[in-house]
């Protein structure tokens, strides 16, 4: 049974949502549903003036104002809200796009209601998809919309298995696998009942507790995802440089800085330590706090290695250069490695006598694209850290890096695949107190076992029969 | 020289389960056929377990049965025992599974073949394929790759469950291909195809036809392993088939190596049964076949009988490890974990004290015992002393020794889901040559491919059941889109819509589509149509049937220990409670019809299960818009770039025919099948 990816994308009459413009900037965003329910489902969140729900009997291409609504009826937000019915909409289908006004969290909260009404969130480039197979899009555009597809899944499965933190990824990954050892043991006294024997034993309690922890450790990820504890927010930021750069001064400005808040030090799945550093708001994730810290770096080169790990995983590259020492084939490698990368070079030490010369300078500038900066500082003197800020906001805030808008809808689909296995969960409990019989419950474990799959990127595959055949002795 | 030279429409190769099940197709289907076999006194013969059935195999002989095959009605014939398995549990698991007298089961089948209109037996080692190159593909054969929704519009037998009960008649002409796998393919002739045109014998003697249906199972380049003895012989000492696999590697298919093994069988008077457990069979028999009088089944049943390993038979066994063939490396092929021999099971699973043996008889009129859970292929003298081990097998004598046989066969992904050759037009094979396990997953291949022949020479659409129409569609869908690396066995944990597809509503599910193929009569197809409409009916009064608060049904319900209604209630709600069945309810019930035991048995199903199997009426409506989504056969996949090297190389080599399939393809993502959707509707507007 392979995890019918397929068949999910029909779930909850097939409507989809997102937001349809970027997080950050400014405070105006939309949040676009598409789909067969689209109007039902945003006549749920949406009430006008005189707190009425009537978008279904509103005309198909009109804009109203009112209010966003959580199920208790608070309102959330002031809306304006576009109603256009199929197949005169970008996909083609009943689509409603609500505006909100109040900002980022705002956003996040019309969308979450939205889901809770029975939206699921947006696969990456699905809008256009359907745009296109509904016939929006002309044929001619094939090509673009499977390059759009292809590249929005790679960024998405990406981003997503790294923002995973490595503890949620350990607990998902622990769920599974006991999941997965009950539904073989069933599964197997179903297949050879002459040989295992499931009454006898009283199983349905002992199942049903155990179910009872698992449902509370999804209950816990999905609160957690609820503050957005699941992945692991913040820049990802490598520092790298030569020995005696200042790599380590600037971890420690960074980190010492009156105004920093130093949130968390822990040793991630790969054994790299992070340190979680909010300065001015802006949360950086500085990776291999230990290697920059160690002291006993008597290699003599930059370590190039390490500087080409760095760049694949990292958001931002601090690369500090020590302005006082000219620059050197080590250098060169490694700009040319990081030089698609967001990167802020900081020409350090610039209370000594500069040494690199204009060339020097034009050679780093060249391989700066236009996510790079180059910034003098003195980390002995604290110059450059204010300038060093300003150009992160300008890179991330600003531009065309939407950052946060992935980690949030990465958040979402792993808020959304909890549920559906908290909720599989839940159904298999009521299986229990109904008196069902034992093949009843292994379908709705099997589902929860599908979901948490695809927070962690894996297919179910053949492992019920793998695990049903290393941990069972069957067959005559 | 003369030789002989014989003109019909099919030959099937092989006649075992899968070999009768597709030779009987053929030839009621009015088509001029031969059947192959090594030895004709050994048709349909069970060399491993007496059995037929069992879980989920259980739910193949029914499909089978209601698609208008043997199998179910020659068990019926000839079992000595049977059992409903899983009784306790949903309806989904329960499974029949009866002891079969071995050589009646084989005289039986035999007898049906022999009187078979159409159908000539032939006792013969069939040794070369002929055929010939297909040069010019014609593109007029080449499948739309739009929808296939006409389809839908058939009339279903199952009316609600929309997805039900239609079988999905594909386009019969697979055309060649450009593009091959690379994988799969043999280096030389590797862009060839080819057409059959006939076989050939040892004997030299030509059979020109226009399909051949390989069930070779067991027998291909076979060879038998009994500690350092190796026998180049099928199973049970007979000939092995020892030609044929050249020339079908030199046709381009490739060809690997699987492994089996059977226990030994002793002498039934050596063995103190007071020292074992009793297994008795049910006391009221459920016939297998559809068509089967349930009062023709209820006969004096046999007793089998349960005894277990010890430390002592495992000591045996560690003891002399070095000299099993399989762990001193003699053995090549690869052995399935479900089945495993007593070696195996010693060393896997060494903290268990004790493994169960059942002791099972082979016929009435032999002595001959089954040693269920024992099979080895250690020497001679091992076996002895282990088997003598075990309580009641003490002074056990052994009439034959246990073995390993190892074969060749394919990987089914060289085949299309109508179990047609993709490289080979006319070339049709099923069973345990086709990867599997088993004489219910053999026959129930052999069927679905004997009906594919037969289709194909008749120019007629080709039988393919998807994933929530039949076991043998999960079955074969299996075969033809997942990597195996042992003989595939049914489960019915693979069949993720388990809850539609029980063995209790198999009529209900196939004998349309069994008669649309013409193997099913017509007043078959109508009793079943009957049947359906009396379920119908019965739900929908028991629906709108509803009781009130009176004391008398208050009454009624405490003495049952059910809750008392609040307001009024149908008998529907009733019977979903847990406590409370449709029998029970009579007494309530003042209008109920009189109905025959089947449809009560549908009726309660229906509605004590109801919301489960809405939920998975849902998930088959959305699995059916992918399978219905064709991929058209000449697809080029290297020139859709924004799919993933993996799923390019994975979907070039496989081939899947709709986006269905290919979705079941390890290695290719959610993303992948977007792309897919995306291309297939640019090519779709090209035509």
């Amino acid at each position: 049974m392979k995890n019918t990816s397929v068949s999910d994308c029909g779930k909850r009459e097939d409507t989809i949502a997102a937001i349809a413009t970027g997080m950050s900037g400014s405070g105006i965003g939309i949040v676009r549903i598409s789909g067969g329910s689209a109007i039902e489902i945003a006549d749920k969140v949406y009430r006008n003036k005189k707190n009425e729900k009537v978008l279904k009997e509103y005309d198909t291409h009109t804009i109203h104002y009112g209010f966003a609504v959580d199920k208790k009826g608070n309102i959330i937000d002031e809306v304006m809200v576009s109603v256009m019915k199929a197949p005169a909409s970008y996909t083609a289908e009943d689509t409603v796009e609500i505006n909100c006004h109040g900002g980022v969290m705002v956003m996040r909260k019309v969308l979450e209601l939205v889901m809770e009404a029975g939206a699921r969130v947006a696969q990456p480039g699905e809008f256009t998809k359907r745009a296109f197979l509904n016939g929006r899009i002309d044929l001619s555009e094939a090509e673009a919309v499977m390059d759009l597809i292809h590249a929005k899944n790679e960024f998405a499965l990406q981003s997503s298995v790294r923002q995973l933190k490595g503890s949620v990824s350990v607990i998902v990954r622990e769920l599974r696998e006991k999941l997965l050892h009950e539904i073989a043991f069933i599964e197997a006294a179903l297949d050879d009942p002459e040989h295992f024997d499931l009454e006898s034993e009283g199983y349905g309690e002992v199942l049903y507790s155990l179910l009872d922890k698992t449902a509370a450790s999804l209950h816990h990820l999905i609160q957690s995802s609820d503050d957005g504890k699941i992945l692991s927010e913040g820049i990802r930021t490598a520092i790298i440089g030569k020995p005696n750069a200042g790599k380590s001064s600037l971890l420690n400005r960074l980190v010492g800085e009156e105004r920093a808040i130093v949130t968390d030090i822990a040793g991630t799945t790969r054994d790299i330590l992070e340190e979680t550093v909010s300065l001015d708001g802006i949360p950086f994730r500085i990776m291999d706090t230990a290697g920059i810290r160690s002291t006993d770096d008597v290699i003599e080169k930059i370590g190039v290695d390490r500087a080409k790990d760095a760049a694949e995983a990292a958001d931002l590259v601090l690369y500090v250069i020590d302005a006082s020492v000219p620059l050197d084939e080590n250098d060169r490698a490694v700009l040319e490695m990081i030089k698609d990368k967001n990167t802020i070079i900081l020409l350090n030490k610039s209370d000594l006598p500069p040494i690199l010369t204009e060339e020097d300078i034009r050679y780093v500038a060249s391989h700066l694209s236009g996510n790079g900066k180059i910034i003098r500082t003195s980390m002995k003197e604290g110059e450059g850290i204010d300038l060093f800020l300003t150009s992160v906001k300008e890179m991330f805030f600003h531009g065309g890096i939407t950052y946060n808008d992935e980690v949030y809808i990465t958040n979402m689909r792993h808020k959304e695949a909890l549920s559906e296995a908290y909720d599989s969960i839940l159904q298999v409990q009521k299986s229990i107190e109904n008196k069902m019989p034992e093949d009843f419950y292994t379908i709705d474990m099997m589902s929860a076992y599908a979901s948490l799959g695809r927070i962690i990127g894996e297919e179910v595959g053949d492992d019920l029969v793998d695990e049903i055949f290393s941990k069972f002795c069957m067959g005559k | 020289m003369p030789e002989i030279r014989e003109q019909v429409d099919i030959c099937v190769v092989g006649a075992g389960h899968a070999g009768c099940e597709a030779a009987l197709a053929c030839a009621r289907l009015g088509l001029e056929t031969v059947i192959f076999t090594v030895s004709v006194d050994s048709i349909a013969l069970m060399p491993c377990n007496p059995n037929v059935g069992g879980t989920s195999k259980g739910h193949l002989v029914r499909e089978v049965d209601a698609l208008g095959g043997e199998m179910g009605k020659n068990i019926d014939k000839t079992f000595i025992q049977s059992k409903m398995l899983n009784k306790s549990k949903g309806p989904a698991v329960h499974s029949l599974r009866a002891q079969a007298d071995k050589a009646d089961y084989s005289r039986e089948m035999r007898k049906v073949l022999e009187n078979q209109e159409h159908l000539t037996i032939k006792q013969a080692e069939v040794c070369e394929l002929i055929t010939e190159k297909v040069e010019n593909p014609n593109p007029s054969e080449q499948l739309n790759p739009s929808d296939q929704s006409s389809l839908s519009d058939q009339s279903n037998l199952l009316g609600q469950s929309n997805s039900l009960g239609q079988s999905n008649l594909l386009g019969q002409s697979n055309p060649p291909r450009q593009a091959e796998e690379p994988e799969l393919r043999e280096p030389s002739e590797s862009r060839e195809r080819y057409r059959i045109l006939g076989l050939k014998t040892h004997t030299g003697a030509v059979y020109e036809c226009k399909a051949v249906v390989l069930c070779t199972g067991t027998y291909l380049k076979a060879r038998c392993l009994c500690g350092d003895s190796i026998t180049y012989t099928g199973p049970n000492g007979l000939q092995a088939a020892s030609h044929l696999s050249d020339s079908l590697r030199k046709l381009g298919i490739t060809l690997r190596r699987f492994k089996t093994g059977t226990p030994a069988r002793m002498d039934g008077r050596t063995l103190d049964y007071s020292r074992m457990e009793e297994q008795h069979g049910d006391e009221k028999v459920v016939p297998f076949s559809f068509s089967t009088n349930p009062d023709d089944v209820q006969i004096d049943q046999v007793s089998c009988w349960l005894t277990y390993t010890n430390e002592k038979t495992h000591e045996i066994i560690r003891a002399n490890l070095d000299r099993s063939p399989i762990y001193a490396g003699i053995i090549e092929g690869t052995g399935p974990r479900y089945c495993p021999s007593i070696e195996d099971k010693v060393v896997k699973f060494a903290d268990k004290d004790r493994h169960q043996v059942f002791i099972e008889p082979e016929g009435l009129h032999t002595n001959e015992m089954y040693v269920g859970g024992m099979s080895s292929s250690m020497p001679e003298d091992v076996q002895l002393a282990m088997y003598r081990t075990v309580p009641g097998l003490e002074h056990c004598k052994i009439v034959r020794n246990a073995y390993a046989i190892e074969y060749d066969c394919i990987d089914a992904r060289q085949l299309y889901p109508s179990l047609e050759f993709r490289k080979i037009k006319g070339l049709f094979s099923g069973g345990q040559f086709n990867g599997s396990s088993g004489y219910e997953e053999a026959a129930a291949q052999g069927l679905i491919a004997g009906i594919n022949a037969a289709m194909s020479v008749l120019g007629k659409e080709s039988l393919v059941l998807d994933r929530s129409q039949a076991y043998i569609g999960v079955l074969i869908d299996d075969l033809v889109t997942k990597e195996s690396l042992e003989p595939y066995r049914m489960m019915t944990s693979r069949a993720e819509y388990r809850l539609l597809l029980r063995q209790d509503n198999a009529d209900l599910r196939l004998r349309e589509t069994g008669y649309r193929i013409g193997l099913v009569p017509q007043e078959v197809y109508e009793a079943t149509l009957h049947k359906k409409e009396l379920i119908d009916a019965e739900i929908a009064r028991l629906k709108n049937t509803i009781v009130g608060a009176s004391h008398e049904i208050q009454t009624f319900l405490e003495a049952r220990g059910s809750a008392a209604l609040k307001t009024g209630t149908s008998l529907a709600e009733l019977i979903c409670r847990p406590e409370l069945n449709y029998e029970l309810l009579a007494g309530i019930d003042e209008k109920r019809p009189s109905l025959p035991s089947d449809v009560i048995e549908q009726v309660e199903i229906e509605i004590k299960y109801e919301g489960y199997i809405d939920r998975q009426r849902r998930q088959v409506e959305q699995f059916k818009k992918m399978e219905k989504k064709r991929i058209p056969d000449e697809i080029d996949y290297d020139k859709i770039p924004s799919l993933r090297i993996e799923a390019r190389q994975k979907l070039s080599t496989y081939r899947p025919v709709s986006v269905g399939q290919a979705s079941r393809i390890s290695g290719v993502s959610p993303a992948d099948i977007s792309v897919l959707l995306v291309y297939l509707e640019r090519e779709k507007g090209k035509y």
